[in-house]
């Protein structure tokens, strides 16, 4: 099936996030796809505000599939570098599905300090949720066979693009958790 | 083809942490990367993560050491696990049980992982062959055998300060004949690619053949110490000293003691590491143990990580 252009979701995400003018947010990404995201958005959101510094963040420590799959190879190092402790948090992640990510990270989040708030952007939305979660900005809701993985990659000039792939044949070496 | 390596499945996957020998360069590489994470944990305020929640680690140490008890303790904690010391050398052995027994009731007891330190060389390898599938053994030092998250810390620390290791000038220091540390770190080091490892010690403290290992023996510290990038000391232990390997502490202190005019051999920007605990003034001196090129105490903050590292490795491979 056609799917839509990253570039232009990720232009909807944005203006859906600048039009919420009433919290100055600070930025954490999810690792990898929510990083690239995060990344970009900081540097357009910071041209027109100031910005705390851009947080990472990686989930592997709070899976709650660790017993099934154990950690990834690549473990990559979560990084705060602002209180959290009553910091208006903006999460963010390309793909929301599940729900079990943004679930770890909050509660990754509240390992940090207590912040005021949490919202969520999401570069896609799937559905298909299995834990109450909502993701206050997003690019786009697209339904999608649940069989399917929806990949989000970065080329070399950080240009962003989508593309469908068969859950067994990235089963081995996909690096975060179904969305 | 048949496995012979015990510390890994079928899958060349790592089930139990028993020595560094034989271990490819990738799972080495796993567990410092892995534990890169882990350092971040430990400097939050919460130092705590749920990885392990609702397993249970048991530290049997057989031979007493509360240093590296501890620092065990404190990674299994801070991966949420369950932890159990059992000082067995004062409780079931001296009842008369047997190694295999203990190891049988506290499996019984429904353990997650067995973190094992012996005086006798091989007993977690003997304790992994027998426990149930599915119980993880981490060896804590076994005899003049092995100690491998001591060596994994050390490389950990090496990294984090040289960056890479196919540049460097290793040399080890001290009585590699009784070390556990020492072999080790060879294993290592050489699988790790550091190109030039150096052993420095007195005939009487070297194992015959160490060579073999890969090392370049030197008798002479002065020069050892020449162009070297990570000095790595090793504890002289009490009974060496009054025993037929050296004539004296002072004695051994003048030629194998690493002292600031010693240190200066070495390249200007070299580290000074040391598995603790230090005899001041045997084989180190205070100046240098407390001096701007020391890295003995990140290297006790970095066991922490890289123990959590191994842990949650081991842990998250089911059988």
């Amino acid at each position: 099936m056609p799917l839509p252009d990253a570039e232009i979701l990720y232009k909807q995400l944005v203006e859906h996030i600048k039009a919420d003018s009433e919290k100055r947010f600070a930025l954490v990404g999810i690792h990898t796809g929510g990083v690239w995201l995060a990344e970009r958005l900081h540097r357009e959101l910071s041209a027109t505000q100031p910005m705390a510094p851009l947080g990472l963040l990686s989930v592997s420590f709070y899976r709650d599939d660790f017993d099934k799959i154990g950690l990834h190879a690549q473990v990559k190092p979560s990084d705060i570098p602002f209180a959290v402790d009553g910091a208006h948090i903006l999460l963010v992640d390309d793909v929301l599905q599940t729900g079990r990510t943004i679930r770890a990270a909050i509660n990754e989040l509240f390992d940090y300090g207590r912040p005021a708030s949490i919202s969520l952007a999401a570069l896609v939305d799937r559905g298909d949720r299995e834990l109450p979660i909502y993701a206050q900005f997003t690019g786009a809701e697209l339904r999608l066979p649940k069989e399917k993985i929806l990949v989000f990659n970065r080329d070399n000039n950080g240009r962003f693009s989508l593309s469908l792939k068969d859950k067994k044949v990235i089963a081995n070496g996909k690096e975060d958790l179904p969305a | 083809m048949i496995n012979r390596n015990p510390q890994l499945d079928k899958n060349r996957v790592l089930q139990h942490l028993l020595t560094t020998e034989g271990l490819p360069a990738s799972i080495l590489l796993q567990i410092l990367d892995t534990a890169e994470s882990f350092v971040g944990v430990t400097e939050r305020d919460v130092k705590k993560v749920p990885l392990l929640r609702g397993k249970s680690i048991f530290n049997l140490f057989f031979e007493p050491s509360t240093r590296t008890r501890t620092t065990f303790e404190i990674a299994a904690k801070r991966l949420s696990a369950d932890v159990f010391n059992l000082n067995i050398a004062v409780s079931a052995q001296s009842k008369g049980e047997t190694l295999l027994d203990t190891v049988d009731n506290l499996s019984a007891m429904n353990a997650d992982m067995f973190v094992v330190r012996h005086v006798q060389s091989g007993a977690a390898h003997l304790i992994a062959k027998h426990a149930k599938p599915g119980i993880h053994v981490i060896n804590a030092g076994d005899g003049r055998h092995a100690h491998p998250t001591q060596a994994l810390l050390d490389m950990f620390t090496i990294r984090r300060y040289k960056k890479e290791f196919h540049n460097l000038k290793i040399a080890i220091v001290g009585d590699i004949l009784h070390s556990r540390v020492a072999r080790s770190q060879i294993h290592a080091l050489t699988t790790l690619g550091v190109p030039e490892v150096r052993v420095i010690a007195p005939k009487t403290l070297l194992p015959s053949k160490v060579e073999r290992l890969g090392v370049h023996v030197f008798h002479d510290m002065n020069a050892g110490l020449r162009d070297i990038d990570v000095l790595m000391m090793l504890r002289l232990q009490k009974e060496r000293m009054q025993g037929a390997n050296l004539p004296s502490s002072e004695e051994y202190f003048k030629n194998y003691g690493l002292t600031p005019e010693k240190l200066r051999l070495a390249k200007p920007d070299a580290i000074v590491m040391h598995p603790g605990p230090m005899n001041r003034g045997v084989e180190i001196d205070s100046m240098v143990a407390d001096g701007n090129q020391s890295v003995i105490l990140p290297q006790v903050t970095y066991g922490i990580a890289v123990r959590m590292a191994v842990m949650s490795i081991l842990a998250g491979h089911q059988v």
